[in-house]
């Protein structure tokens, strides 16, 4: 008998050994004979639990969530495809996070979850590709055990929350059959999935899995897990990340009662960013966090900057402009379709446009923050974390352990935005835990998590457009300068460009002569992944230009976008995939008539438009504001998406207002510069996330229903368009065209 | 399992083994518990809870009250965490997150509605919200959308549209019976 089932070349549907009565059906990532998963894995405990599903003798369901849930609901959605498929009673269902799934072969990790990534939009597709087959397997064991006891082909038997149901009425518990399906043979290939019309939980709104337990203060976050004698580490990071300890005397902060040790850190050279100690630092370990921060203020410090030290955001921004104003050939041309000088000479109308946008910091509510406890031959580290793979081989690469003696922890996660993809935060707890010979607690405090991150950088967009007599667009010439997010990351020169921009998004292929050029910015203020890069910035350039190109002609912005989008049809993208204008043009339609554009033109307050592309969704906004003195009110804020097939409405209903409010906080407030290259924002009153009162009371919510698709990731898809939308509403309601973020201080420039 | 037996303590006449003295310290309610605190009077609250009481509903996110994370109520009031030193604690009466559901387990109807709502992003900053919206309710039971745009909280994942229909659905009295 076989005790698996491929699903595809490294990957297998397996029924694990999980205890008498008990049915546990996991995916092994493994080749076909060698290296079962582990005992430990297997165990009866929630923290041995190491597949997918787990039905007891009692009918209690066990699912185990896989990517980590940064507030993109993933603990819930993914647990719920596989609910589906196994037609199992939601209430019954406990959901766990997996932590990292990991086994030694030769010396060399295996996944056993396969991809473990949160917020970065894969989790759901990865999901609907192998989950659903997990249910699907374990709901065929539990038909074909209850066929032998009924007596009744398995093919006439249904199953409904959690039973099954013979067709004289005969009922059995999942929990009574759970035992018996353990030990059936597994068919040669996977069960095919539900038919979508049989979905119960996929497509109907459920709430967080978590949210009880959050509200009543129980839910533990990495920064809330304790060792009982792991010391408190706190830390001075230098201002420059390339700058050294000039001087020091130690002397008063060990004397702080509570104080253990203070050791300082350093970079380690050659290693890539995000994956050694940001900048050097030096640390105070105490027995409680109150005596470290007190031990902290008595450290005496000199630092000396590094090359960094001469580093200027306005400078930056001024080689910028010199970049794109002069002759200087690009340093990636990224798309060049048609000829679009030749285009020029015969344009009947011309544009040209900059959009100046800045740095911006991550700002996690959960500073970084990582528990490690070292022994011989283990390690146990306590990590908020969006990649558990990458604080594993952080992990590994600084103790040397094999790869199953690494446990890797993550519970939910305070925020991720891209900051929690890098694990310089890791590495520093491992250096110290190394040196103190006990656990180690890292906390940041507020002020080096704005100080000290990798950066988005800012950038300066030059576009540029001719159009021919019938008002059609012929020529689009975008050139983009800033300073790669994939610099001293491994990534070769010629593909830096591709954290900065893309080479499919809008509006190319809609326009015969295009050209995209990115001009590198050299800065040493580290750089890294963020939430909605590279559309956020992009978006707010191309939807503002276009919605100048529409004033320019005296028309209505949403004809200009009808006009640019054209006929309904299917585009083929340069990175695969298809842009489909008619999904494009639905998104924008649902928007313009929720908010009422007819009266763009004639309504005392502003309206605005925007819409946008990513990865095969499509995502529109519609904004109203009105200028009260000097106050901005954000009346309405609209937004639809078609993301395909929808797994929890009520989640992505909460994804797209957050994200909505998410990108019309950092459009309104929020940059971060720098001086002789330091970070000039320190705290929240420095880089101030927006207030209730400058939010929209509320967020329309539409969401396509495109169940004939699969199901794409949303959890920033509704960035990128919020910003211009506001933007162009802005322009409308005060004739100040904005085209500098943050909006509210270059508005009141402007006024 | 062996059953457990009492063990006999040594009775002597001989007074070497003297009890340690009461400490001196800052006596204060906790969720209804009383506690004293014989460490740093200048510990700021949120350590205390965080560190000492392991009660870690409470969060971290910056000093200064920076993003309301960190609220509890004391005597009632919403008041950060962080700022207060124990030393000013004395006979006062806090309440955390924790501290909110009844002692049966019964949601307050403020922890119910955001619920209903799914005022949840990533979870971390709820507590202080949850908070906030109980002071607010309190003073306010009928709150404007103006009053409901003084709360202090500050949120990157967005909840706060959703927040705002959860104050809304309290005051309705529409939070759903458990």
């Amino acid at each position: 008998m076989s005790d698996s089932i491929r699903l595809s070349r490294r990957r297998f549907l397996q029924v694990l050994a999980g205890g008498a009565g008990v049915l546990l059906v996991g995916i092994r990532t493994a080749s076909a004979t060698d290296a079962p998963l582990p005992a430990a894995m297997l165990g009866d405990t929630f923290y041995d639990l190491g597949a997918y599903v787990r039905i007891d003798s009692d009918g209690n369901v066990l699912i185990g969530a896989r990517d980590p849930d940064t507030g993109t609901g993933v603990a819930t959605s993914l647990p719920r495809i596989i609910a589906d498929e196994l037609d199992a009673d939601w209430k019954s269902v406990s959901v766990v996070p997996l932590g990292l799934g990991v086994t030694d072969n030769n010396g060399q990790p295996r996944w056993t979850y396969g991809r473990q990534v949160g917020g970065t939009g894969g989790s759901i597709p990865a999901a609907w590709n192998d989950l659903r087959s997990v249910g699907a397997l374990a709901r065929w064991l539990l038909l074909q055990a209850a066929a032998r006891r009924f007596g009744v082909a398995a093919d006439r038997l249904r199953c409904d929350s959690g039973t099954v149901i013979a067709p004289d009425g005969r009922r059995l518990s999942y929990g009574s059959l759970a035992g018996d399906a353990s030990k059936i043979a597994l068919p040669n290939n996977p069960p095919a999935p539900k038919t979508p019309d049989r979905y119960q939980l996929i497509g109907s709104p459920a709430g967080d899995v978590d949210a009880r337990e959050i509200v009543t203060g129980q839910t533990q976050y990495a920064i809330d897990h304790y060792y009982g004698d792991a010391l408190v580490a706190v830390l001075v990071h230098c201002p420059w990340p390339d700058g050294t300890l000039a001087s020091f005397d130690f002397a008063d902060a060990k004397a702080v009662k509570g104080v253990v040790d203070v050791i300082s850190l350093k970079p380690e050279p050659g290693q890539p960013l995000g994956s050694t100690v940001i900048a050097p630092a030096v640390a105070v370990l105490a027995e409680d966090t109150w005596s470290a921060l007190q031990g902290r203020q008595k450290l005496k410090l000199e630092w000396k900057p590094g090359a960094s030290g001469s580093e200027n955001s306005a400078v930056l921004e001024q080689q910028a402009d010199a970049l794109l104003a002069g002759k200087t050939a690009p340093t990636s041309r990224v798309r060049d379709d048609g000829d679009v000088d030749a285009a020029g000479k015969k344009a009947a109308r011309r544009l040209q446009a900059s959009y100046y946008q800045p740095w911006l910091a991550h700002a996690t509510a959960e500073p970084m923050n990582c528990m490690v406890r070292l022994e011989k031959d283990h390690a146990s580290v306590v990590v908020p974390t969006q990649a558990p793979q990458k604080a594993w081989a952080v992990v590994q690469r600084l103790t040397g352990l094999g790869p199953d003696q690494i446990e890797v922890s993550v519970p939910r996660v305070g925020g991720g935005y891209g900051r929690r993809l890098d694990h310089d935060y890791v590495a520093e707890a491992v250096m110290l835990a190394k040196v103190v010979n006990k656990p180690v607690r890292l906390l940041w405090m507020r002020e080096q998590d704005l100080e000290h991150d990798y950066y988005r950088s800012g950038s300066v967009h030059q576009l540029s457009m001719t159009m021919d007599r019938k008002r059609q667009l012929i020529g689009w010439d975008q050139r983009m300068a800033s300073a790669s997010a994939l610099v001293h990351r491994g990534v070769p020169d010629n593909r830096l460009w591709t954290s900065e921009l893309q080479a499919d998004q809008l509006p190319a292929a809609l326009v015969p002569n295009y050209r995209s050029d990115w001009y590198a910015l050299n800065s040493a203020i580290p750089r890294g992944p963020m939430r909605g890069m590279p559309h956020l910035s992009n978006a707010f350039a191309v939807e503002s230009f276009i919605d100048e190109i529409a004033h320019s002609m005296k028309e209505d912005p949403l004809d200009t976008h009808m006009r640019l989008l054209g006929t309904p049809r299917q585009l083929s993208l340069s990175a695969g995939g298809v842009l489909d204008t008619a999904r494009l043009i639905n998104v924008l339609k649902l928007v313009t008539d929720r908010i009422g554009w007819k009266n763009w033109l004639h309504s005392v307050n502003g309206l605005g438009i925007a819409c946008w592309h990513v990865e095969g969704a499509y995502v529109a906004h519609a904004i109203e504001v009105a200028m009260q003195g000097e106050k901005l009110v954000i009346e309405r804020a609209v937004c639809a998406v078609d993301v395909g097939r929808v797994i929890n409405p009520t989640g992505l209903e909460g994804q797209v207002a957050g994200a909505t409010l998410d990108a019309l906080s950092i459009a309104l407030n929020l940059a971060i510069t720098f001086k002789d290259g330091q970070i000039q924002q320190h705290n929240l009153k420095d880089y101030p996330l927006a207030s209730m009162a400058q939010l929209p009371d509320a967020v329309e919510v539409i969401v396509v229903p495109h169940d004939d698709l699969p199901p794409i990731g949303a959890s920033f898809l509704a960035m990128p368009t919020a910003a211009p939308a506001l933007a162009n509403a802005v322009f409308r309601a005060t004739a100040v065209r904005v085209r500098r973020l943050p909006l509210m201080k270059e508005l009141l420039r402007l006024l | 399992m062996a059953p457990v037996q009492a063990q006999a303590v040594p009775v002597t006449s001989d007074s070497s083994i003297v009890a340690e003295k009461v400490r001196d310290g800052i006596d204060l309610e906790i969720n209804g518990e009383h506690y004293r605190h014989t460490g740093d009077p200048q510990m700021p609250l949120l350590w205390y809870l965080r560190d000492i009481l392991r009660l870690t509903g409470t969060k971290y996110a910056g000093g200064h009250d920076s993003t309301g994370a960190d609220l509890v109520l004391i005597d009632g009031n919403a008041v950060s965490a962080i700022t207060q030193p124990m030393a000013k604690l004395a006979d006062k009466s806090v309440t955390t997150v924790e501290g909110l559901a009844a002692n049966d387990g019964g949601l307050h109807p403020v922890q119910q509605a955001f619920i209903d709502e799914d005022a949840i992003g990533c979870g971390y900053c709820t507590p202080g919200w949850l908070i906030a919206s109980v002071d607010l309710l309190k003073r306010k039971p009928h709150p404007t959308d103006d009053d409901i745009d003084q709360l202090p909280n500050l949120c990157r994942c967005g909840c706060q549209t959703r927040v705002r229909r959860a104050i809304k659905r309290v005051a309705a009295g529409k939070v759903s019976q458990l």
